[in-house]
């Protein structure tokens, strides 16, 4: 195995561990091809740390005297000191570390490697199909197909091999409509909202160039999705003046003349490096151990990292209000297609369809609107908060979006069938996961590496019933209707589930979460009881008779 | 009455302060004790009541096409804007509401009036709920180290302090007196809390008139003695509650701190807490925050931080948690004070204590420590509160900054309080709308002169007798958080201090969580209550059944079903889940104006109007399905742009002008 080669001291004994709220550990120190394990020699109380290499964002090393201390940085944010004696020894792990958590090729990841010590009940690669989706619309419209178009990944190389396309749209006009959107994305069915049977769909931006290109199949398609007589709605995730400036490259956005139909709103919604740069001054700021609250709360709003929460919330209410309160069908694309326009399509469907606040169709949800839609999580989430690399394609537009469920998660805490715990559990994964399902940028890519034969999907493990229960929300009430949170800068909090996760004693927060879940058990164990007995008693009383 | 000009103007509108396009008409009456607003049309005629002890100012604005605008700001951070049509009504409605909302003679006031229908031993009973000996000798005292003192028993030494006090047993009356003339309005060091498993214990005073060199011997007993009345240790914290240079500054008008040299065995803190002023004007720059239309994050942020609000806050619990730590971790006792000793002190105390004894986390126990450290030692409610007409420097909301104390630390251990946020918000409701007589005047003295106990109702037992509403379901007396003493964290990323919006933008359901997890835990936890009594129940059937049959005796026992109210409950628990019921149908959090709570009103207007008169009702939410004002740019307004570009901009869209 090519690891040996860079693992130059694989173990190291009175290696002492350093957590906040923690007091400190002594223990051995192993390092393996993908983990870093530290285990206290108590035998009593013997404690274990398993940390995948790939879950660790930047390491820095010092020395006092002959004792080593590395510091570690990890990308779902902890951080962990430890120290480590002999000058040797800790450089040679710091630096098998840092080759080991920064290795290039996507096949010497963990999942490549991981062998489940769970049975497979359900295979979570064929879980969420888009033939099952399809099949569902089908129930209700007849109005939309679904288009192998794609198959080999010719037409779109970002889209996945099925998607689904008004009817009177054929595979020919969607191979003209794909040579003028960016990247191919042509616009394809993103929700049907079956109350009044309108759609909302998504796409890059449209090449319209400097000259005003136009493409008749492309105003033929998004037209299709229309009821006669009425507008709908694109909403650009772009300022105007980047939208215009786009035209110089290329790109562009639909000009009123050539879709009289439809209205435009420009939605700004930050993007790329902006968006890692918050990221990155908000964990800096969450880190601050200063006792000063002045600093706290200017490097909080310096962070901007809640303002790109309420804008983007914002922009998904906006969406999902022109479905639901106008009546309007709605387009909605940024530059690619593949960040922004994600976010702000999945969070409309979050607030519009009580089906995406399950954890089965949230699951779907992600699957759909992020993983086939192409989000390139890959490259998104290569590095987190602490990397001291240059930036290439880094942004965390995946938490953003997982934080702004929380957001409305806070504000409607019986509408979810999930807790908190489920949606942190995502963001590790999107960052560092034993399983193949966040690689790749996109489902071609997962078909080239071959991820659903050789790695095992999160769903898989996920959807067992033990871990299931795990993220199941004790007080959730199915709610069938449209739940519309406030963008109020008053109503949106940091989310230290988090942010705050390893800087505080969590100790009383999950008690309260354990009060709630033991109240709610009670009471169905009380109802069982009584519904035992009654029937109980009700046969009784018939022998009786 | 003579200062109603004009007791009814119709055709007034309310504005929605959030959008200002959603306003309803109505009629405007003035009575004696209230401004209330009657919606006109629809069946519930929604009704919004303001008590004037609330209203803390009236702003006439400039007249314009569809009337003339009042604005009305209320002391429960409630904000009122209506349009009344003719100028002149507007000026009439002006002139009396300046009038009422500042009385001149406590029997102005509404708890003279109010008249909850309790018989007098009913009112005696209430007065009798709180009782500060017996919470003394809950604290373990009189004992070895501490004796009551009836030095002060026709307030002599001490207008502002309580009859009883509590002393080191070494303090002869000689030291007290000497001490007291040595202290500030000769509020003498006395016991605020004893800790019995340590004998450490809290003091509070006001500062010493030390100036630049003042010595008094009498003093310097009197803080051996407190020394003294803690065996295990050898030292005292004297924790002067004021920033350094204020402290300095007070030396030079004869008043100032402990000089360590004088006193024997003391170590001297200070712990910065700003002056009345300084928090006055600061929650006055929070406030304006909250009143801001569609404010952005940046602005909302900024000026939370410019407020320098919660950075007051930190500092009152970061001065309770030194306390509380020197207390239970070093048992080393401390003595309070900043100026006067009624106000930083009350604070710092009163959290200190929360922090250390479980039992002031209860809603008992919390009632009794605001009587104990806030009412008993004259904290002047009637100055800090504006209850009479007075000077407006004097106001401040130092007891509302203690109430936010307790709320962050409830953020913080979710599982610590007998009680809930509603709790806090009603208490802070009843401090200034002078409905019941607890908080009125300044200090004990005042009160026993007006008779207040004779003559009104106590706050206590009107929460007491509602306390199913008041309850943290997550509380459990035998819980690891409701032992002991609580350490919060002190980094503010430790510790998350919050902006509280269920307190500062109250009125605004809006930006609340539209589902309440403490109401629904609340009624998961009545119907367990419910099953556990049917269980009960059935099982007696089943074992009479059993025992009929084994007799064979074909008595059948009587029927009592009681699915039938079951089924019910269930479908009331599963509405909770649906927010547009969720406010009429259910109670939302906080459920209903705690001014017209269950009791009978001073004046009915509509048969209903106990049921509909709440103000808390008056929500923007749209009916339906709970829908949010966009930042006022919701398409289905219609008119209004959508984009922030848009103005800009004339190749986009004007969002739906039909």
């Amino acid at each position: 195995m090519e690891f040996a080669e860079l693992i130059k001291t694989p173990r190291a004994d009175n290696v002492v561990l350093h957590r906040p709220f923690h007091p400190a550990v002594e223990g051995t120190l192993c390092l393996t091809g993908h983990h870093l394990i530290f285990s206290s020699r108590r035998q009593d109380n013997a404690e274990e740390l398993w940390l995948l290499h790939s879950n660790i964002d930047s390491i820095d090393k010092r020395f006092v005297g002959s004792l080593g201390t590395v510091v570690i940085k990890c990308k779902d944010l902890r951080i962990i000191q430890l120290d480590i004696p002999g000058m040797e020894e800790c450089l040679n792990i710091a630096s098998s570390i840092e080759a080991l958590s920064t290795l290039d090729s996507v096949t010497l990841m963990y999942p490549f490697f991981y062998r489940p010590m769970f049975e497979v009940l359900e295979d979570g690669w064929s879980s969420f199909l888009l033939e099952e989706e399809f099949e569902l619309l089908s129930s209700v419209t007849n109005e939309w197909r679904l288009s192998c178009v794609n198959k080999e990944f010719s037409v779109c190389p970002s889209y996945p091999p099925l998607v689904i396309v008004p009817k009177s749209i054929d595979d020919e006009a969607l191979r003209k409509v794909a040579l003028f959107r960016h990247g191919g994305r042509f616009p394809v069915l993103s929700y049907y909202h079956k109350k009044n049977g309108m759609a909302m769909l998504r796409s890059s931006q449209p090449l319209t160039g400097t000259n005003g290109r136009r493409c008749k199949e492309d105003e033929k398609l998004v037209n299709a999705t229309l009821r006669s007589g009425r507008r709908g709605f694109v909403i650009d995730t772009r300022p105007l003046a980047v939208a215009q400036q786009a035209r110089a490259k290329g790109g562009g956005f639909e000009q009123e003349v050539h879709y009289p139909q439809w209205r435009r709103i420009h939605k700004y919604i930050e993007r790329f490096n902006i968006l890692q740069e918050s990221f990155i001054k908000l964990v800096e700021a969450c880190n601050d151990q200063s006792h000063n609250m002045d600093r706290w709360l200017s490097k909080l709003e310096a962070s901007n990292w809640l303002t790109h929460i309420k804008e983007l919330l914002t922009a998904a209410c906006l969406a999902a209000q022109c479905i639901d309160r106008e009546g309007a069908s709605v387009l909605v694309h940024g530059s690619e297609g593949t960040d922004s326009t994600l976010q702000v399509t999945s969070l409309a469907q979050i607030i519009l369809d009580p089906r995406c606040r399950t954890i089965r169709g949230f699951e779907a949800l992600i699957v759909r609107e992020w993983l086939q839609a192409g989000h390139p999580f890959q490259q998104r989430c290569a590095q987190s908060a602490y990397s001291n690399s240059k930036q290439k394609w880094e942004a965390p537009v995946f938490l953003l979006f997982l934080e702004c469920v929380w957001q409305i998660h806070r504000q409607f805490p019986c509408s979810f069938e999930f807790n908190e715990q489920f949606l942190i559990t995502l963001f590790e994964h999107a960052y560092a996961s034993q399983f193949g399902t966040f690689l790749g940028n996109n489902e071609s890519e997962r078909a080239k590496l071959k991820l659903p034969q050789k790695t095992m999907s999160l769903w898989s493990w996920v959807n067992r019933p033990e871990e299931l229960s795990r993220f199941q929300n004790p007080i959730y009430e199915a709610n069938s209707l449209v739940i519309w949170p406030s963008v109020a800068p008053q109503s949106l909090q940091l989310w230290e589930g988090v942010f705050l996760r390893w800087n505080r004693p969590s100790r009383f927060l999950e008690e309260a979460e354990e009060e709630r879940i033991n109240i709610i058990k009670y009471n169905k164990e009380l109802q069982a009881r009584v519904n035992a007995l009654r029937r109980r008693l009700a046969e009784l009383e018939a022998e009786n008779e | 009455m003579e200062h109603i000009r004009m007791p009814k103007v119709e055709n007034v509108r309310l504005l929605d302060r959030l959008s200002s396009r959603r306003a309803v008409v109505g009629t405007l009456y003035l009575t004696a004790t209230h401004v209330i607003f009657v919606e006109n049309g629809s069946e519930t005629r929604k009704e919004t009541w303001v008590l004037h002890s609330q209203i803390s100012s009236i702003e006439k604005q400039a007249t314009t096409a569809t009337g003339c605008p009042l604005l009305i700001r209320c002391k429960n951070f409630q904000v009122i804007q209506l349009v009344i049509p003719q100028e002149r009504d507007c000026h009439d409605v002006y002139i009396s509401l300046i009038r009422l909302a500042r009385p001149v003679k406590y029997e102005e006031l509404y708890c003279f009036s109010f008249n909850p229908k309790l018989d007098k031993e009913e009112r005696e009973q209430g007065w009798k709920l709180v009782d500060l000996s017996e919470e003394y000798n809950r604290m373990g005292v009189p004992n070895n180290y501490w004796q009551i003192s009836d030095v002060n028993r026709d307030y002599g030494v001490c207008d502002s302090y309580p009859t009883e006090v509590y002393v080191p047993k070494s303090a002869t009356a000689h030291i007290i007196v000497g001490s007291s003339k040595f202290r500030s309005r000769r509020r003498f060091p006395a016991l605020s809390y004893y800790c019995k498993s340590n004998n450490a214990s809290i003091c509070r005073s006001s500062q010493p008139l030390s100036g630049f060199s003042a010595r008094c011997l009498e003093d310097e007993q009197m803080l051996q003695a407190i020394r003294k009345a803690n065996p295990g240790s050898d030292f005292i914290y004297v924790v002067d509650t004021r920033p350094k240079l204020n402290a300095m500054a007070n030396r030079a008008a004869g008043k100032g701190y402990e000089n360590e040299d004088n006193y024997s065995n003391i170590k001297f803190q200070f712990i910065g807490i700003e002056n009345i002023h300084v928090m006055r004007n600061s929650l006055q720059k929070m406030l304006e925050v909250c009143e801001l239309k569609s404010p952005s994050m940046s602005d909302f942020l900024w000026g939370l931080e410019n407020s320098g609000w919660l950075k007051h806050i930190k500092a009152i619990m970061d001065a309770g948690i030194f306390i509380a730590k020197a207390v239970a971790e070093e048992g080393v006792s401390v003595l309070v004070h900043c100026s006067d000793g009624w106000d930083r002190t009350a604070q710092v105390c009163s959290v200190a204590s929360l922090l250390l004894d479980p039992y002031y986390r209860t809603m008992k126990g919390f009632m009794v420590l605001i009587e104990k450290d806030w009412v008993s030692f004259g904290h002047k409610f009637n100055h800090r509160y504006g209850n009479l007409d007075g000077d407006p420097k004097e106001i401040s909301p130092v007891i509302d900054q203690f109430i936010e104390c307790v709320w962050q630390l409830m953020e913080q251990f979710p599982c610590a309080f007998e009680f809930n946020e509603r709790f806090l918000i009603h208490i802070q409701h009843h401090i200034y709308s002078c409905q019941f007589g607890n908080f009125l005047c300044n200090s004990q003295k005042e009160r026993r002169e007006l008779k207040i106990k004779e003559r009104t109702y106590s706050l206590w037992a009107h929460l007491w007798k509602n306390r199913a509403d008041y309850l943290n379901p997550l509380y459990r007396s035998d819980h690891s958080q409701s032992q002991g003493t609580l350490h919060p964290q002190i980094a503010p990323c430790n510790f998350l201090y919050k902006f509280w919006s269920g307190m500062y933008n109250r009125f605004e359901k809006g930006l609340h969580p539209r589902q309440s997890v403490t109401d629904y835990l609340m009624a998961v936890k009545e119907e367990t209550q419910q099953l556990e009594e049917e269980l009960e129940v059935l099982q007696e059937r089943l074992a009479n059944l059993q025992k009929s049959q084994s007799g064979n005796n074909k008595v059948k026992s009587k029927q009592q079903d009681r699915s039938k109210q079951f089924g019910l409950y269930t479908s009331n628990n599963s509405l909770a889940n649906t927010p547009q019921e969720y406010s009429s149908d259910l109670k939302s959090f906080p459920s209903r104006s705690p001014s017209q709570g269950d009791e009978d009103s001073a004046l009915i207007l509509t048969q209903d109007n106990l049921k509909s008169s709440d103000p808390d009702l008056s929500a923007n939410s749209d009916q339906e399905s709970g829908v949010e004002d966009l930042s006022c740019r919701s398409p289905s307004g219609g008119g209004c742009l959508p984009s922030e570009d848009s103005g800009k901009d004339s190749d986009e869209a004007v969002f739906l002008a039909g």
